[in-house]
């Protein structure tokens, strides 16, 4: 099957991505319910642009982050990825083997830069395990001297190789994990929360190596964040997440200046200000994130929106680009004026 | 800076500019000195026994295994006596204790002892006699044995200097067939730490085989592999293994109902360890950095092999450790009740038979030894299995 | 001086120190501050650099190997606990010299100063309701019965804004969704009226419209109560909406205090000033590089000599910087720094 993209310059195009998680219970495992963890996420990132998708803890974000690169396998819908030798393929139904030359496109930045390095392995290994299992670099000195280059390149010294992930500090890790995602020269790095496991003082380093890496070797980022203030300082594109589906898509100071979903407003609301003389007035969001097994009728956010209406609790809005690149999933989104930051 | 709309203005056009990366960005780690570089570049293993280290009791606890371990693997070189040769006339003797020094020098030797028989009770009583020692040597020469079935000597750790005049000692006396103790727990430690070891490594095959089939696939094996176990779980231990052994034909050889024990001990033992395993396997399958590795194009021989295996093995050695003492017991349990391993066969199980009725406890103590020295194994191997666990992940 | 104008915790000088096999970890070392009453303190600084250890202390729970091995923490308890001040004329208590077990500070501990910790989920037991829960604090600290008592903690958890508060007291905490846990949490913490509050991170493990209701909350009840608050956090976002006075903490000891405007407008320390300018803010300009703290931060046992920070210092002075350490100085009427830039005064040894 021939597939297409929005045009030429797309890398990736999600389509109605679906992730169901059953729920089972009982002896003999019997199917009760399910999570719809995602629930028809579209959304496209051009080549060389950094997209942000964005949401709070169990918005599902991670999951889709992980169904794009096949670490979990998606329900439905289609992830369209255009390959470097411009052939555009579903990854959202490749079989594993077909899969794997593909992984030197496409890799990925954990959040948990302790628990995503194999403490058994020193740097040689972690680094040149791809150059190993995927370009089939079977002599160790040569190995050594390409991880050596990668090394220089994420900011550490090559002298390192022979140590472990435990001679190591939480931000030279995360350098560690960049290194591995780069070592096969991917075009698409999707970074699940990348800094929000560092400590505030290292974060801009890892953020700036990211852009200057973004730079030079023309990747293109999927980053996934909770945190705002990171967002808006990495990311071209931002797309707002709430209860397994898109609310809003936008270019970052488009979407945050003048934001058009009410559960974008609240999040910008209470992201605190880091100046005691704007002691903002936060938009309070009464109630809790309902959960994706039993999600309210009609928009999922409507329970906590302010400016919810009959329709709202009736019919789920669809995602449509009301602007040029805005996309918004609101049956209120013409008429409602919101407020961004500054406003 | 980063206050108020305008502050984005201020950032210096510096840093607008890219970054030039070099070692001065990169984390400066401070002044690694020698000792710390050899920490940074340890393997697992290192920073395991390093851990490791820090438990006196494990690690006391192994010297004593080492020693036991060595015993087992030659008893007769550590034995007095023929450890099945009867002696109708030494019935009962009771400990002769070894003295090392001598008038000031090593010249180890022990009190000769003369039997009486009480004219009322018919029974021999033993006396210790002061005035006749009994001098021993090391690397005396004895009754012939083999070590591990191979080399043929007659060269024993400790014996009477003159065996040739009929001296023989009884360093943790004689049983009611005249049998030597020490001689015979020596041998019983090879049986009931072989068996310990044979049934847990049993166990583990079968335990990691089952319990990764069943961690790794998931889904409907999973589900038939975990009843099973729950299954094999809920049956009651003691009337299994004494159905089971009731049933071994009396007349196997030794060396058959040997492997029949052990079999059977670990078809219930291995269910703990599938367990264990599995539950590993679940947690790591989620792993970050084995998610990683499949993102990396990493196969799935070498992500069970590379990355998961070496993950949960030191938890499957300390397991294992902690997995022995239990068959250990085990078996004492079944040759104690006579439904394990029947003389001539000794294991300490067997030899504590003999003290089975009050009788030879009030008359003849040292029977219960054997039971010291289950007591001093399990113990070690409990406690060095504690240390295992608790050093085999150093990386908090 | 009024009363209203003196201090309700003063420490000085503290020092709290570790002693594991691999060698001594000093936590706290050398900490003094004040907390007026119905003031906002917040102490901001990054992994390892002491602040939990530095509140945990005051109440007394460090845990073991952990010790209190210098120092004094001067609280001024109500009027009424009047047992207390036996011996003391100006009416504080050191709670550095009391047993951490003893009945003095158990007293203190939930009745005077109470904590609102990270993580809700672990401070309330799964067995036993949140209104048992709350009721077992109200009955431990004040003369009422369980009757009394119910009614006090239903007031409590409507105080905190949690709906069908008479409902929730037979709730588990495990039914409750995060921000709802943490509005109960703070309910206990409020049961007894305490005069000085100590949030731990209390925002860290739940999102932020959550956050944004919880501190709101704090905010609110601290106003109606006049309660102090010493508020820990790693995020200096939080840091600026909620405290009037900040102390930077850096490595076990302050490296800059003062007012929470001063301190955000007007940083003096090399590491204040550093540590403002990179963090990314949503006004800051999308896609620029931000300045950096170079290198991170050492591991405890490998703790520089001189000023903890000189090695990622972009003004350090050789000679002075890696020998001496800093003493923790007024420089102007609202700031202290603890830094060879603005003066010269170092430890003595």
């Amino acid at each position: 099957m021939k597939h297409t993209t929005r045009d030429e310059r797309t890398l990736l195009e999600v389509k109605h991505l679906k992730k169901h998680f059953p729920i089972r219970k009982g002896f003999l495992r019997r199917l009760v319910g399910q999570v719809k963890a995602v629930d028809g996420v579209s959304f496209y990132i051009n080549e060389g642009e950094t997209l942000g998708l964005v949401g709070e803890s169990g918005c599902g974000k991670t999951t889709t982050a992980r169904c794009i690169l096949r670490a979990l396998d998606p329900t439905a819908g289609q992830i369209l990825f255009r390959t470097a030798s411009g052939q555009v393929v579903d990854l959202a139904t490749l079989p594993e083997n077909e899969l794997r030359p593909l992984r030197r496109e496409m890799q990925m930045i954990f959040q948990d830069p302790f628990a995503s390095l194999n403490p058994r392995m020193n740097l040689l290994d972690i680094v040149g395990e791809p150059l190993l299992v995927i370009e089939g670099i079977k002599s160790r000195k040569e190995r050594a001297e390409r991880v050596a280059e990668i090394l220089r390149l994420v900011g550490l010294r090559p002298e390192y190789m022979q140590r472990f992930p435990h001679a190591f500090s939480g931000g030279q890790r995360q350098r560690i994990v960049i290194a591995r995602a780069l070592a096969l020269h991917p075009r698409l790095v999707v970074a699940d929360e990348p800094v929000s496991a560092l400590d505030v003082s290292v974060q801009a380093q890892v953020l700036n190596l990211m852009m200057e890496l973004q730079q030079r070797l023309n990747l293109t980022y999927l980053f996934v964040a909770h945190d705002l203030s990171v967002v808006k300082h990495i990311c071209n594109r931002v797309a707002v997440m709430y209860v397994g589906k898109l609310v809003e898509t936008a270019p970052t100071d488009e979407l945050f200046y003048h934001p058009k979903h009410p559960y974008t407003e609240a999040l910008m609301s209470a992201v605190p200000v880091a100046d005691p003389r704007i002691r903002s007035a936060m938009i309070p969001l009464e109630g809790d994130v309902p959960s994706p097994a039993n999600p309210p009728p009609g928009c999922y956010f409507h329970p906590r929106c302010r400016y919810a209406v009959d329709i709202c609790s009736q019919e789920a809005p669809n995602l449509e680009e009301i602007e040029d690149n805005h996309f918004v999933a609101c049956h209120r989104a013409h008429e409602l004026k919101l407020r961004g930051i500054g406003g | 800076m980063v206050l108020g709309p305008d502050a984005a203005t201020r950032i210096s056009p510096a840093h607008e500019a890219p970054l030039k990366i070099d070692d001065q960005a990169s984390e400066i780690m401070i002044a690694p000195s020698e000792g710390a570089e050899a920490f940074y570049v340890a393997p697992n293993w290192k920073l395991v026994w390093w851990r490791f280290k820090k438990h006196r009791l494990a690690l006391v606890s192994s010297v004593i295994l080492m020693f036991i371990a060595i015993v087992a693997l030659a008893p007769g070189f550590f034995s007095t006596q023929d450890p099945n040769a009867t002696n109708a006339k030494e019935l009962f003797i009771p400990i002769q204790t070894l003295h090392f020094f001598d008038e000031g020098r090593l010249r180890p030797f022990v009190y000769a002892v003369v039997g009486q028989r009480n004219p009322k009770t018919l029974r021999m009583e033993w006396q210790i006699d002061q005035s006749k020692k009994i001098p021993l040597r090391f690397f005396a020469r004895g009754y012939e044995y083999k070590i591990l079935g191979l080399i043929t000597t007659r060269i024993h750790l400790l014996g009477p200097a003159s065996p040739e005049e009929g001296e023989r000692i009884h360093l943790l006396g004689t049983d009611r067939l005249g049998r030597d103790q020490w001689s015979r727990l020596m041998h019983g430690s090879q049986v009931s730490l072989s068996i310990g070891l044979l049934a847990v490594f049993l166990s583990i095959i079968l335990g990691i085989l089952l319990g990764g089939i069943s961690g790794y696939f998931g889904g409907t094996v999973d589900l038939i592999i975990q009843r099973l176990i729950e299954i094999l779980q809920s049956l009651p231990p003691i009337p299994i293994w004494m159905a089971l052994t009731a049933a071994l034909p009396r007349d196997w050889s030794v060396e058959r109902v040997y492997f029949a024990i052990t079999v059977i001990l670990s078809l219930i033992g291995w269910t703990t360890l599938a367990r264990e395993v599995r539950g590993r396997f679940l947690a790591l399958r989620e792993e970050d950095f084995v998610v990683a590795a499949r993102l990396s194009g990493c196969s799935q021989g070498r992500i069970i092999f590379r990355h998961m295996l070496p993950t949960f093995a030191s938890h499957i050695i300390a397991a294992s450790t902690l997995a022995i003492p239990v068959m250990i017991i085990n078996e004492t349990f079944l040759s104690f009740l006579g439904l394990g391993l029947r003389p001539p066969a000794i294991s300490w199980g067997v030899l504590l038979q003999e003290a089975q009725n009050l009788q030879s406890i009030v008359l003849a103590p040292w029977l219960l030894l054997p039971g010291l020295a289950v007591i001093i194994t399990v113990l070690a191997l409990n406690l060095l299995g504690d240390g295992l666990r608790d050093a085999a992940d150093p990386y908090h | 001086m009024s009363s209203e104008q003196r201090p309700i915790l003063s420490v000085r000088d503290l020092k709290t120190y570790f002693f594991l096999d691999e060698g001594t970890v000093k936590a706290v070392d050398g900490v003094s501050f004040d907390v007026y009453p119905g003031q906002v303190v917040g102490i901001v600084g990054e992994s390892g650099c002491g602040k939990s250890v530095t509140v945990r202390s005051v109440l007394r729970i460090v845990e073991k190997p952990g010790r209190i091995v210098a120092g004094e923490i001067f609280f001024r308890p109500r009027k009424g606990n009047g047992r207390l001040l036996e011996g003391s004329q100006d009416g504080y208590v050191d709670l550095a010299r009391l047993d951490a077990q003893g009945r003095e500070m158990r007293a203190i501990r939930g009745a005077e100063i109470a904590l609102i910790p990270q993580e809700p989920m672990a401070a309330f037991s799964p067995v036993h309701t949140i209104g048992d829960q709350i009721m077992e604090t109200i009955l431990l600290h004040q003369a009422v019965n369980e009757e009394e008592a119910r009614r006090l903690g239903i007031e409590r958890l409507r105080e905190v804004g949690i709906p069908n508060p008479e409902q929730r007291m037979e709730a588990y905490s495990w039914e409750l969704s995060g921000g709802l846990r943490q509005r109960a949490m703070i309910a206990m913490a409020l049961s007894c009226h305490p005069t000085l509050l100590i949030a731990d991170e209390p925002t860290t493990a739940i999102d932020v419209t959550t956050q944004a209701q919880v501190l709101n909350l704090l905010r609110s009840l601290q106003q109606q109560h006049n309660m102090s608050i010493i508020f820990i956090t790693h995020d200096l976002g939080v840091i600026a909406q909620i405290a009037e006075y900040v102390l930077v903490m850096y490595l076990g000891r302050l490296m800059e205090t003062g007012p929470v405007v001063d301190i955000f407008h007007h940083p003096l320390h090399p590491y204040t000033r550093a540590l403002l300018k990179s963090i990314p803010s949503v006004y800051t300009r999308s896609r620029t590089f931000l300045p950096t703290i170079e290198g991170s931060i050492p591991h405890p046992f490998n703790r520089p000599p001189g000023c903890p920070f000189h090695p990622r210092c972009s003004q350090f002075t050789a000679g002075i910087c890696d020998q001496k350490t800093p003493l923790l100085q007024p420089v102007n009427e609202q700031q202290s720094v603890s830094c060879f830039l603005y003066h010269r005064r170092a430890e003595e040894d």
